[in-house]
């Protein structure tokens, strides 16, 4: 003992053994604590991605679940029906009668392209509803008739929030109006529109400081070109400060800017020239008189967002918060959505081909490919003795399962289109391609199925002088039943989730028509996603959202009832 | 008329069904009860499906035949050339058939077009007549000769039985026709693309696969002959790889780690809330994580380069490839659960033995002992990812850059499969088969690596079984 503590120096050296192992030890287990964290880490990026998904899909497609519309009196005319018989009045020109109705709600508008943007704010479709109304009671005819007219996809927009945030605050001096309509000016007494000129001063005060800036560098730099450069920029400088410095000046505004209106006299004007106590401007909506207006009575109006960054103009902004202001403007449930078909306008175009079409073709696939699945499942677990050809048909299933599907597209191009002449686009092909792809699935589980059922309960029914076949299909295979129904569930879930395939075999023509059998052309939920998805309007990013949550709910369901399924089934032998 | 020719079947499989039972009761009833060979609805069943099988027969060879007498027999009013053009062809045959079936909205009708639609129409008339005869007519025999056997000593059971087997086997079958279908589909055009000489523009195969410029679109026609063609396959290559390998990047560990802690690690209730979020994910379709990928994050990826000074191509690889990689999570990580959890225990309590913490037992000894399921597992995701179509078509560029910036935008094989086949198509065009050339390296890749994955797992599962 001595001997090793001095050949070691002073202190015992299991204390200093015991430093290192516990120093070990703390290492291991932070390693330790480290791998596990890394677990988690994997698990909560996996669900923060799952959650930011679902989430992003659920903001951009709830808004389409709703739809604005205008509820107008129109005054429908005596004339123009016809002999006024069900296909006259569908026939008639309804454009007119809305958009006297349009007129009437918004009176004064005279110019032509002030009615132009007035009745582009209704859906091509907004008559339709007017349609409908008198096809079902002729007897309205001549009368007024209060209908809901649909708003286009940008005045929609415009409601749900893409549009701007409007201020507005109550003016101090007393403001008179050169005219009703037109170009006009208003003074004000009062030096009302001092700040927002003071803003647009600061802006092009900014300006200045950023050019001289620029001027400067042109200076420095020693290009070719900088002389010229520079003086340029000079001049430019030199404008903008004389702008600055007169301080009777008019300033004009222009669509990058904030807009700014004054709401005068039951009307409204956009301020294209300011200065401290008077403006000029267009006015969007007539004035009812050119009386003076006293303080408090009339208000300074902003449109936060540039018109230029905008999908609705001022104009549009003006007819829509009149509209709104008389209290026409209602939200309803999208029905459109779920009873119509495509359409080029977003407003009007809905699912309900995809969805009958979806239906068509997986019902093609379910009757391909449960009878058949079931039945290879059965040869395969029961029947099938061990040789090359069950090996073989063993080796193709599995990899079945996992070749590409848009190699099944593949498949159906150049087999059922080119060859069997099947017709293109329709349910038929789209099924038989799906109950191939699924096939695979479907065999597999229940197999699997098949094999949980215990062997007892087949020698039992031997034992009783069934034959083979009377044993599995009066005793195993109902009893394997629920486990099959949960694989085919699954399996219909992947099918309904498919796109590539279908794509291949032309299921992704423009198609407005419902189908109504199983060889019309027609398209499938998956397939109307991705078309939507490509067009360029805001509005059917929207619909395509709104589609996937569709989808997504039918997958959620198919899902559930195979736990459900699973669940209530499920034996332990 | 296909509704119609069902429906008769229908009929007489149930009429069979009854009479040829009722039969064999009748024998029941005559003679002693229980001499009958075998159940009376099994003879029922037997001269069901002798009407069946002649009736479905019948429908299968014969309506393909008169399908074909019509078409040719319309085609004789028109010029023989427009019989040859394909085209044309099309053309012709779909009036002749708006015709027939009186929605013919283009005016005026010619009289070559009346009267072809007019031969058209009986053609499809009298030839249905006939298929339908035949098949009534031998589904009567069949059941008659049914009939005339039944007997106590006819052994309806074991015919039907050998039936159904048969029946059986067919089904089992189906999955060889179904590789046989791709196989030849796939292959017959790539061999036309690549050795068909009165194809114009096609490739040599060094050509396909050394070559470094993709341009399937460029016209063929005489005017355009400027505009080179080029089948190159490398660029294709390169960017699915580097998808697939952002993908892999991205779902490798995250998949593993997670499979780690689920079979490791969690406890039952963990397990519980976590496995569903891995099978919601997995049972999300590819066109919705398009979707994602598109409008979602490939704007989020473009915006923090050009904070950071970078230049994202507005469809990069890197957007493409992360919202693959988070659809192959659920993939291995659901594989690499199995194959943890079919490491045995022992080798774990071994572990623990020597005094090894949970990690390290982990690192060591399950991870070593679960490899080749895991690489396998690898091998499936990868080939998964290549053949992913949905979200590298909707995320994914469509030019053919051979380069291996994740930043940029890359194309794949199958966005190409799908951007070529998509729309009207000949088959006799370099363009249209070079897809099934594609299709057919996508589906060699795709097996060999799927062929690998499964001998490993196969050969790994019998060490521990």
């Amino acid at each position: 003992m001595t001997d090793i503590a001095a050949l070691t120096g002073d202190g015992p050296i299991r204390h200093r053994q015991g430093d290192a192992a516990a120093a070990r030890v703390r290492r291991r287990y932070r390693a330790e604590a480290r791998f596990k964290a890394y677990g988690i880490a994997a698990l909560v990026v996996t669900t923060v991605f799952l959650v930011v998904l679902l989430a992003d899909i659920l903001v951009k497609g709830m808004p389409a679940f709703t739809q604005h519309s205008v509820t107008l009196s129109v005054p429908v005319p005596a004339e123009g029906f016809g002999d006024r018989s069900v296909s006259a009045i569908r026939g008639a020109d309804y454009f007119p009668i809305t958009r006297d109705a349009l007129k009437a709600a918004i009176p004064g508008i005279e110019s032509r392209s002030g009615e132009r943007t007035l009745t582009r704010l209704l859906s091509t479709g907004a008559p339709d509803v007017l349609r409908d109304r008198l096809v079902a009671n002729p007897s309205l005819i001549g009368t007024t008739v209060q209908v809901p007219l649909l708003l286009s996809d940008d005045a929609d927009l415009y409601f749900k929030g893409v549009g701007t945030r409007i201020d507005s605050r109550a003016a101090r001096g007393t403001a008179t109006p050169s005219g009703t309509t037109g170009e006009i000016t208003i003074e004000s007494t009062a030096g009302d529109f001092g700040a927002d000129l003071a803003t647009v001063r600061k802006a092009i005060a900014q300006q200045v400081l950023r050019l001289t800036a620029e001027a400067d560098r042109a200076q420095s730099s020693g290009a070719t070109d900088a002389v010229a450069r520079v003086a340029a920029l000079r001049e430019e400088i030199a404008t903008l400060r004389t702008r600055l410095d007169d301080p009777k000046s008019q300033e004009e505004l222009d669509s990058k800017a904030p807009s700014l209106l004054v709401a005068i006299n039951d009307g409204l004007v956009k301020i294209t020239k300011l200065s401290d106590t008077a403006v000029s401007g267009d006015v969007l909506l007539p004035l009812s008189s050119a009386d003076p207006a006293g303080a408090g009575a009339w208000r300074v109006v902003t449109y936060l967002t540039p018109e230029s960054n905008r999908k609705v103009t001022d104009q549009d902004v003006a007819f829509l918060e009149r509209f709104k202001d008389l209290g026409a403007v209602h939200r309803d449930f999208n029905w459109l959505f779920f009873s119509s078909g495509d359409s080029r306008e977003p407003e009007l175009a809905g699912i309900r081909g995809a969805l009958v079409g979806t239906a068509l073709t997986l019902l093609v696939t379910l009757a391909l490919c449960v009878p058949i699945g079931v039945l290879a499942a059965v040869y395969l677990e029961e029947f099938a003795s061990k040789n090359n050809l069950t090996a073989l048909i063993e080796v193709n299933i599995n990899n079945l399962a996992a070749v590409p599907s848009i190699v099944f597209g593949l498949l159906g191009l150049a087999v059922f289109l080119n060859f069997f002449a099947l017709p293109r686009s329709a349910p038929l092909v789209g099924g038989l391609v799906l109950a191939l792809l699924v096939l695979p699935t479907i065999i597999i589980a229940a197999r699997a199925a098949l094999k949980a059922v215990p062997p007892s309960i087949k020698e039992a029914a031997l034992g009783v002088g069934a034959s083979h076949q009377q044993a599995v299909f009066h005793h195993v295979l109902p009893l394997a039943m629920p486990g099959i129904m949960t694989g085919t569930i699954i399996g219909m879930a992947h099918a309904l989730g498919e796109t590539a395939p279908l794509l291949m075999i032309g299921m992704i023509a423009f198609i407005v028509d419902v189908p109504a059998g199983l060889t019309d052309a027609a398209t499938v939920l998956p397939v109307q996603i991705y078309l939507w998805s490509d067009l360029p309007e805001v509005a059917f990013q929207a619909k395509t959202a709104a589609t996937i949550i569709v989808l997504l709910l039918f997958l959620f369901v198919m899902n559930g009832m195979a736990i459900w399924l699973r669940k209530k089934f499920e034996r332990r032998w | 008329m296909a509704g119609y020719y069902f429906l008769v079947v229908a009929v007489l499989v149930l009429a069979g069904f009854f009479v040829g039972r009722l039969r064999a009761q009748g024998l029941v009833m005559g003679a002693r009860g229980g001499a009958l060979h075998s159940l009376p609805a099994y003879h029922g069943l037997l001269t069901a499906a002798a009407a069946l099988v002649p009736m479905l027969l019948v429908f299968a060879v014969a309506m393909p035949v008169v399908n074909h007498l019509a078409i040719s027999n319309a085609l004789d009013y028109f010029d023989p050339q427009v019989a040859a053009d394909p085209l044309q062809r099309g053309a012709a045959l779909r009036e002749v058939q708006n015709v027939a079936a009186g929605q013919y909205g283009g005016g005026e009708q010619s009289t070559v077009l009346k009267t072809a639609a007019a031969s058209y129409a009986s053609t499809l008339h009298w030839g249905h007549w006939v298929v339908f005869a035949t098949g009534v007519g031998l589904a009567l025999v069949g059941i008659l000769f049914i009939l005339s056997r039944i007997s106590a000593q006819f052994r309806s059971r074991n015919y039907f039985e050998r039936f159904v087997l048969v029946v059986l086997v067919a089904c089992a079958a189906v999955a060889i026709l179904t590789t046989i279908g791709i196989v030849f589909s796939v292959l017959f055009e790539t061999y036309r693309f690549f050795f068909d000489t009165s194809l114009k523009g096609r490739p040599t195969v060094s050509e396909f696969l050394f070559g470094t410029e993709w341009n399937p679109q460029a016209a063929m026609r005489a005017d355009q002959g400027d505009i080179r063609t080029a089948f190159g396959f490398i660029p294709l290559l390169t960017g699915t790889l580097l998808i697939t390998s952002i993908a892999i990047c991205v779902a490798g560990p995250l998949g593993l780690f997670s499979a780690i802690y689920l079979s490791e690690y969690a406890s039952r209730r963990v397990r519980a809330w976590v496995k569903p979020v891995l099978e919601i994910l997995a049972g999300i379709p590819t066109v919705v994580l398009g979707f994602f990928a598109a409008l979602t994050v490939a704007p989020l990826i473009r915006g923090w380069g050009e904070y950071f000074g970078l230049d994202v191509a507005s469809e990069s690889a890197l957007a493409a490839g992360l919202v693959m990689g988070m659809m192959i999570i659920p993939f291995i990580s659901s594989l690499s659960d199995d194959v943890i959890n079919a490491v045995p225990q022992s080798l774990r309590d071994g572990a623990y033995a020597l005094g090894a913490t949970k990690s390290e037992t982990i690192r060591k000894v399950v991870l070593p002992a679960a490899l080749p399921g895991i690489v396998s597992a690898f091998m499936l995701a990868i080939s998964r990812a290549i053949g992913e179509t949905m979200i590298v078509v909707m995320a994914a560029g469509l030019a053919a850059n051979l380069t291996f910036n994740p930043l940029d935008a890359v194309t794949t094989i199958t966005v190409q499969i799908k951007t070529i086949l998509v729309g009207d198509q000949e088959f006799d065009s370099a363009k249209t088969l070079a897809a099934f050339a594609l299709g057919f390296v996508l589906f060699f890749v795709t097996l060999m690596l799927n062929l690998i994955a499964l001998h490993i797992v196969n050969k790994y599962r019998e060490q521990y079984d």
